[in-house]
């Protein structure tokens, strides 16, 4: 997954306290295991991100656990709530283990 | 030939429902905003709230990733020549600016019409010495998404006179060619029955202005040929290849159709 | 009534009083038939598997849900849980399935009071027509339920 290319967004700055909206995209196919390949026939494994989390400063404000049911090139956008300036880094893994994190400043006023 | 015969059935039922309803458009004003302009709507003015709301996001708007990633490669070096097309071109925002508007445009050396994916393709080949993409590749799709988009909100203003003028004919005249089992030319759903249903689906115009396209179906994103080739398929007739002269010409008199039409590469539909 | 289904002005939350239109009716009565309700048993387990023996109750759980879904390979939903989301009271988990696929979890989604409040929007696939089920854990052990129903567009050109 070190090629997946990702999009993220949160507000460049939030008053102390403020509940504010993130934003994250992937780029992915997100194989259910259901699908058959068109030319042999044969099922397409699984492969899927099960997994994404997002931290700020350090600390966990939000996890997810996804099944093949996400829709390919993932969406999702969540809340947190800052009560200092810091960074909020969202972390993807797939079924391999492998992860990928994208990061984002905010700066409380 | 086979997978036609093992369809058929499934292509009378849908040709029995092929008695689109009329689309009794009452829209007055502009409550479409840019997305119209004199009759001609964008398909964006057919899409669900929920898929508009895909596509006028930057961050919720998958296509975004193909855009970050033609930005990357325009700027990649690569060929015998050690160009990117940066070297040439500098900054895309400027140089190509307003390009969307104005594809497929006349090439002289060819002789015949070339759109923006077969305009890279020479770059790659000619300037930069490297070997051209394949259509509908990642890369071919994200440089193409890439261009097109420095032109978003653009209106569209291809060249149809001079010497365009029997490709645009060419063109015009693959729209109204009925064809395949269902005998129907894309005249028929996109000029007489836009806004009606097509089984399930509402009908659009059938308008390019936001191509290369995320489609819903395809779960990302296409070319406005692989659209040609779909459209080509429903209606049981054999597709043309990507980036045939054909579909170069019919690319041509599409875009003049949604003459005015804001640029909205990359699009997001169903 | 075609005109009906294109240009309703249809807010997500309009989803839950969901009376369809005749043109949306004239869709499901297509559906209907083919629509094998979840398999109960599948259903159960998931929900179980997620929070035991536990009885939830109806409330707490905005869903936020297209009308009609142009296509159930890319369909937008959201939910937001009404909680003061502080350390004594908050929202722990909020699990989410579809009672009409092959498999019925779709996602499961965790909060801290830095979340801030409990609200999250996300892509999903949905086979067919279907009911989407929310669960939210809350801090305090109860746990209550929103369901309502997506229409999915099945055919045509884009299906």
């Amino acid at each position: 997954m070190a090629k997946a290319k990702t999009r993220v967004k949160v507000p460049k700055s939030v008053k102390k306290g403020e509940v504010f909206e993130a934003k994250a995209l992937i780029k992915h196919k997100m194989e259910t295991g259901q699908r058959k390949d068109r030319k042999t026939g044969e099922k397409v494994p699984r492969f899927i991100i099960n997994k994404f989390t997002a931290e700020y400063n350090g600390k966990q404000v939000f996890a997810s656990d996804w099944h093949p049911a996400i829709a390919a090139n993932p969406f999702i956008s969540f809340h947190a709530k800052a009560s200092e300036s810091g960074t909020m880094v969202f972390k993807w893994t797939d079924d391999k283990g492998k992860t990928v994190e994208a990061s984002a400043k905010v700066n409380v006023a | 030939m086979q997978r036609f015969a093992t369809k058929l059935t499934a292509s009378f039922a849908a040709a029995a429902i092929v008695t689109i309803a009329m689309g009794a458009d009452a829209d007055v004003g502009d409550k479409y905003g840019a997305y119209k302009v004199e009759d001609r709507r964008s398909g964006f003015t057919y899409a669900t709230k929920e898929t508009q709301r895909i596509q006028v996001d930057d961050f919720e708007n998958p296509a975004m990733i193909w855009v970050d990633d033609g930005e990357a490669l325009w700027n990649k070096a690569e060929g015998e020549a050690s160009k990117s097309c940066a070297s040439c071109h500098n900054d895309a925002a400027e140089s190509m600016k307003g390009v969307a508007t104005v594809f497929p445009k006349y090439d002289p050396k060819l002789g015949r019409m070339k759109n923006v994916e077969k305009q890279i393709n020479i770059c790659r080949t000619e300037r930069m010495k490297a070997k051209p993409w394949k259509l509908e590749s990642n890369e071919m799709l994200a440089m193409t998404v890439y261009v097109r988009h420095q032109s978003r909100g653009m209106p569209m203003n291809v060249k149809v006179d001079g010497e365009v003028a029997p490709f645009f004919e060419a063109g015009k005249k693959f729209y109204y060619q009925r064809r395949g089992q269902l005998d129907l030319a894309c005249g028929h759903c996109h000029v007489d029955n836009p806004g009606g249903q097509m089984r399930a689906n509402i009908l659009s115009q059938g308008q390019s202005n936001g191509f290369p396209t995320y489609r819903l179906k395809w779960q990302r994103v296409g070319s406005i040929h692989r659209r040609f080739r779909g459209c080509n398929k429903q209606v049981r007739a054999i597709p043309y290849k990507a980036g045939s002269e054909e579909y170069t010409n019919l690319e041509l008199y599409v875009a003049w159709r949604g003459r005015g039409l804001p640029v909205e590469t990359p699009a997001v539909r169903n | 009534m075609i005109n009906k289904l294109e240009m309703q002005p249809v807010t997500r939350r309009d989803l839950l009083r969901y009376a369809g239109t005749g043109a949306l009716a004239a869709v499901a009565a297509g559906l209907l038939p083919a629509m094998a309700q979840a398999d109960a048993k599948m259903m159960a387990d998931a929900m179980k598997k997620l929070i035991g023996d536990k009885k939830p109750t109806d409330g707490k759980i905005t869903l936020e849900l297209p009308q009609i879904a142009e296509n159930g390979r890319t369909v937008p939903i959201g939910f937001e849980v009404d909680s003061p989301m502080t350390d004594a009271d908050h929202v722990k988990s909020v699990h989410i399935f579809a009672d009409g696929n092959p498999r019925p979890d779709v996602a499961s989604f965790h909060f801290t009071p830095q979340s801030g409040t409990a609200k999250v929007g996300v892509r999903i696939r949905l086979a067919k027509t279907q009911n989407i089920v929310a669960l939210a854990e809350m801090s305090d052990g109860s746990v209550y339920m929103g369901k309502a129903p997506v229409k999915v567009t099945i055919g045509g050109c884009g299906g």
